[in-house]
């Protein structure tokens, strides 16, 4: 972490042991260990092998739900601190609606009520509506509302000075949010936004209660007719953490890469 | 009214239950350069910021070039890409390069062409004195650097009208003489200039007229030299007394 050029002298060993990420290594070990595990251990690579196939699901409806929670978070974002009260209060009682109700509780109501009740009302039979998308819906819902908050935060902390700026020039509200605070507003919570994918990712797990064959749908399948529950679970977790991890220790290379640029 | 290109008219603004301006009446001529000074909470500020509609007034009229500002039907943008603003923390825009900073607006609002944008920026920056910094970002500039940008960006507008506020309070002392050069060039080469400053050497080189604020009012108006010379109000040579002091 501390760049090579400069010379701090009298770093003892105790020094150097007290940063080393300990933490990093446990994980590893945990994460090769099962590696090896599904490679060596006939049960364990049943299991996966049966499982793995749920990954595709689990992205697609992570990446796809993320992507329509950014657009509502975005818009949720800005309606919270429009000047128009309509729109101010639509956009709170959206996200605090949401804060309030648990994700798997608002799972099964927006794929089990919120989607039937939209799609009859355009005259579409909701069995018409795939269980997939009925995920990817409910979770950019959910999402939207937390992203919400972030892209609020991320706006309020852009100096007021920066508005004023653009608006004197002749900008109007648009264009000085579009050009002005938003780029910057966006660079600001990249790292929460990202920690949100990560949350999400782990939350497209709920997904399972709608019998979507993602990840831990099959892991339940799996464990459900060979009663093998260790081989299973220890599996799915291992899929799980592998990718957090991944994203996560990206996350954290980024950051620094951030923090070094606005120097 | 038609020779007047600003009018402040019976001004009052109030910040919740606190007056901040009881009743202002100014004009400016074209090409006049009036200074505005007073203690800290005097007005002035918000004076100005009424001028470009960053703040909306409580009470009163302003016009701009015979445009009513508080009337609904007034496009408010309009009007602002007319009257240039200098701000004390420059405020440029720190994730978009010098030129950038300088061309955004005219090609948004004026909706010029990223080339000639660029030719008017580099234009601009050339006359602040900068031109070989347009690649560089905003951190990278010293303080009387990046004012120097602001005003470019400003000028690039072809306003017709340059509001500063407190443009070189935030400043080294070493780098004022900087921004104080190109506000004066501006004031030479006719540009209609309202400064709230206490930079009393560019008064008396640049100003028509000086406005002394006080409590939310104007206590007194003249010529530079009067004002700062021989004024006649008590509250005048109080605050005179203690910025000379120093």
């Amino acid at each position: 972490m501390a760049g090579p050029d400069i010379q701090i002298p009298d770093i003892t060993w105790r020094d150097n042991w007290r940063e080393f990420p300990f933490w990093l290594v446990a994980i590893f070990a945990f994460l090769i260990v099962m590696a090896i595990l599904v490679f060596t251990n006939p049960d364990i690579k049943e299991a996966f092998l049966f499982i793995i196939p749920g990954i595709q699901i689990t992205l697609y409806i992570t990446l796809a739900g993320f992507a329509i929670a950014l657009v509502l978070g975005l818009l949720a974002g800005l309606g919270r601190i429009s000047s128009n009260a309509v729109i101010r209060n639509i956009a709170i009682t959206y996200v605090e609606f949401i804060r309030g109700v648990p994700t798997l509780v608002l799972i099964l109501t927006l794929a089990f009520v919120l989607v039937p009740a939209v799609s009859n009302s355009f005259g579409v039979d909701n069995r018409n509506v795939s269980i997939e998308l009925r995920a990817i819906l409910s979770l950019s819902i959910i999402y939207g509302a937390f992203l919400a908050e972030i892209f609020r935060a991320g706006i309020e902390s852009i100096s007021k000075g920066q508005m004023e700026a653009a608006r004197s020039l002749g900008m109007n509200y648009r264009q000085s949010m579009q050009f002005i605070i938003l780029p910057q507003a966006v660079r600001n919570i990249s790292p929460a936004l990202g920690n949100d994918f990560i949350a999400m990712l782990k939350d497209s797990s709920l997904a399972s209660v709608l019998a979507v064959r993602e990840l831990t749908q099959r892991a339940r399948l799996y464990a459900g007719s060979t009663f093998r529950f260790p081989e299973s679970y220890l599996v799915l977790t291992f899929c799980y953490l592998t990718m957090t991890i991944a994203l996560s220790l990206l996350l954290r290379w980024y950051e620094q890469r951030l923090g070094k640029d606005s120097r | 009214m038609s020779d007047n290109i600003i009018v402040v008219d019976q001004l009052h603004k109030y910040f919740g239950h606190v007056q901040a301006v009881k009743g202002v009446d100014l004009s400016l001529r074209r090409g006049e350069v009036v200074l505005i000074v007073g203690p800290s909470g005097s007005g002035k500020s918000t004076v100005l910021r009424c001028i470009n509609h960053l703040e909306t007034p409580t009470k009163g009229g302003i016009y701009i070039d015979g445009v009513h500002l508080e009337d609904k039907k007034t496009n408010i943008n309009e009007v602002r890409a007319e009257v240039g603003m200098v701000f004390q923390q420059f405020n440029l825009f720190p994730h978009l390069t010098v030129l950038q900073n300088v061309t955004i607006a005219q090609e948004k609002v004026r909706k010029r062409s990223k080339a000639e944008a660029e030719k008017i920026a580099m234009e601009q920056l050339q006359r602040v004195g900068i031109p070989e910094k347009a690649g560089a970002y905003p951190r990278q500039l010293s303080g009387g650097q990046q004012q120097r940008v602001a005003i470019a960006r400003s000028l690039a507008m072809q306003p017709k009208i340059m509001l500063f506020d407190e443009p070189t309070s935030a400043l080294d002392p070493e780098m004022i003489k900087e921004v104080l050069d190109v506000m004066l060039d501006l004031a030479k080469a006719g540009m209609t200039m309202v400064v709230v400053t206490h930079e009393m050497g560019f008064a008396k080189a640049a100003a028509d007229r000086v406005v002394f604020m006080d409590d939310g009012q104007i206590v007194e108006v003249g010529p530079p030299d009067q004002i700062f010379g021989t004024p006649t109000h008590e509250r005048t040579q109080l605050f005179l007394s203690k910025i000379l002091a120093h």
